[in-house]
């Protein structure tokens, strides 16, 4: 598109004081410069040119503002990988996901080391509860100083709630992957539950707060399926593929819930 | 003449002004109580029955300690919500369930244990809250260089925040609430940990905000409501014991009363004798 600009005459005369312009005239330059750089850059010359008063003025506030400008800390560039990554779970996670996909490697070489002792998988065993341990760290009032801002922002609510939990997931799921590939386990035997957790956990967590929803469920679970599988040397009922519309009945209703429930994520409780 | 049509994106500087800014008001007060009961707790009332309507300017708030401030701002903050009794901020009912997103964003919350990231730069860390708040991802970078500026922290925006000293946190906390250009600023303690000259360049900044923000500053310190707030509230034990300008509160005071300062004497006068402040609003 070819942009129309005020005429030669209308900025040189603007440039003077615009005493020989009408007021409309003065009205419409002044309009157009103030969102047409090209005019602009005809003023600062017609200035320059032909009314050293003027250019003495804004030389001498350039020469004012100068080192007071020189003081103010030049923006970065680029911000640091850090930061971009908080926009997607809080800054303090970066131990909570070490430690996860640590023992995520652990069980992998438990796994591999002891495949003589049983038919357990400890991939199995340990898959529900990896991402619900993260779920609870990134909602955790201990391990989030900014929790209270956190929760004061529009921002906050279930979106931050997916937001987080996704990039939980993000990290767990792969790292579970390549468990359950080196293991031989089925995907989907290790996935439904650990996505039923996962949902389980923020459904309860909308009622008493995401971390305590967290902990009472890795005990539940290490009660009633890793204590028995270890005692007996064999993967229980919940985790054979005969559990699997369980778990997928149990992941529907916990997002159900969620959705249903999401305005509880919005205010201080949700961060116990 | 000669003027003119422009490309897109010269047009854009002239759309400074948005729709939303410029729309009527269709509410009377910013902060409207009515008969707000916020519970803590199992069984503790800590708001008990208020009845407030706050407009733009600076709102003091005071009380003793456990009077039930650091609640009554929380609620403000649509963090805890109401017990009973009815709440509207900016027009809009924050009673119920609901996220609130719209209201969350015209707010600006300074809570009084202020937490934050130590591995941050103080630009990183408002950056960040300018993003939770929803601040418009083209105008991040100046509203966060503009509330760094106003806090007196332009030169040490790129420094890591273990670096910094209580005072200058505390500064940075005031960077973050006020980066989205809040127009209900709530500000719990603000001034614990700026020494004096921070605290008059503070109150500046108070009265500067006052005039296009409804701001509620807790506080316990009597004479900085004195310097900076166009208003008193006094908060007891979850209720309101008086409202009004800084001058009726000191009047309230004799010389028979506990204070340095004709506002202190006036704040124990009707902290003493709550029935008496309770007639004037």
């Amino acid at each position: 598109m070819s942009a129309e600009h005020a005429a030669k005459r209308l900025i040189e005369e603007y440039a003077r004081g615009g005493a020989d312009l009408s007021a409309d005239e003065v009205w419409a330059v002044e309009a157009h410069l103030e969102m047409c750089r090209v005019c602009r850059e005809q003023l600062s010359a017609a200035v320059g040119a032909g009314v050293p008063a003027v250019a003495r003025l804004v030389d001498s506030v350039w020469s004012g503002l100068e080192p007071r400008l020189a003081v103010t800390a030049t923006m970065p560039r680029r911000r640091r990988w850090s930061a971009r990554l908080s926009r997607w779970m809080t800054p303090t996670m970066v131990p909570w996901l070490a430690m996860v996909v640590g023992v995520t490697l652990l069980t992998l070489l438990l796994d591999l080391a002891y495949t003589g002792t049983g038919e357990v998988s400890w991939v199995l065993l340990l898959a529900p509860v990896l991402p619900v341990l993260g779920v609870a760290a990134s909602w955790s009032r201990g391990l989030d100083p900014a929790y209270e801002l956190t929760a004061s922002v529009p921002r906050a609510g279930l979106y931050l709630v997916l937001r987080r939990t996704a990039s939980v997931l993000g990290v767990v799921v792969p790292a579970l992957l390549v468990g359950g590939w080196a293991t031989g386990v089925m995907v989907v035997q290790w996935l439904l539950p650990c996505l039923a957790f996962t949902s389980t956990t923020l459904a309860l967590g909308g009622v008493v707060g995401v971390t305590r929803a967290a902990f009472g469920l890795a005990a539940v679970w290490a009660g009633v399926v890793v204590a028995p599988t270890l005692a007996t040397s064999r993967t229980t009922f919940a985790l054979q593929t005969g559990g699997l519309p369980v778990w997928g009945l149990v992941l529907a209703l916990g997002t159900g819930v969620v959705i249903a429930r999401r305005g509880a994520y919005a205010v201080l409780g949700a961060h116990r | 003449m000669t003027l003119s049509k422009n490309t897109g994106k010269e047009h854009r500087m002239a759309s400074a002004v948005s729709a939303a800014d410029i729309a009527p008001r269709a509410y009377a007060w910013e902060i409207q109580a009515t008969g707000l009961k916020v519970r803590v707790g199992r069984n503790r009332m800590a708001v008990d029955g208020l009845d407030l309507s706050l407009g733009i300017g600076v709102h003091g708030l005071l009380g003793p300690n456990g009077a039930g401030k650091t609640t009554l701002i929380r609620a403000l903050a649509t963090v805890l919500r109401p017990t009973e009794g009815g709440l509207e901020l900016l027009g809009e009912s924050v009673g119920g369930m609901g996220e609130h997103r719209a209201v969350r964003r015209r707010i600006g919350y300074l809570p009084q244990e202020f937490g934050y990231y130590k591995r941050f730069t103080v630009r990183e860390f408002v950056e960040y809250m300018a993003w939770l708040k929803e601040v418009p991802k083209a105008s991040i970078p100046a509203a966060v260089q503009r509330a760094v500026e106003r806090v007196g922290l332009a030169d040490r925006a790129d420094e890591r925040m273990k670096a910094l000293s209580g005072g200058m946190v505390r500064r940075v906390g005031i960077a973050q609430a006020i980066v989205n250009d809040p127009t209900i600023l709530l500000l719990d303690e603000p001034t614990v940990g700026l020494d004096p000259a921070q605290r008059l360049r503070f109150r500046e900044l108070l009265q500067e905000l006052g005039t296009d923000t409804c701001v509620l500053v807790s506080t316990h310190l009597v004479e900085d409501v004195a310097a900076a707030c166009t208003d008193v509230v006094l908060f007891a034990e979850g209720r309101l014991v008086f409202k009004g300008p800084p001058d009726e509160l000191a009047s309230a005071g004799g010389p028979e009363h506990v204070g340095d300062s004709p506002l202190e004497r006036g704040y124990s006068a009707l902290l003493l004798n709550p029935e008496q402040g309770r007639g004037t609003w």
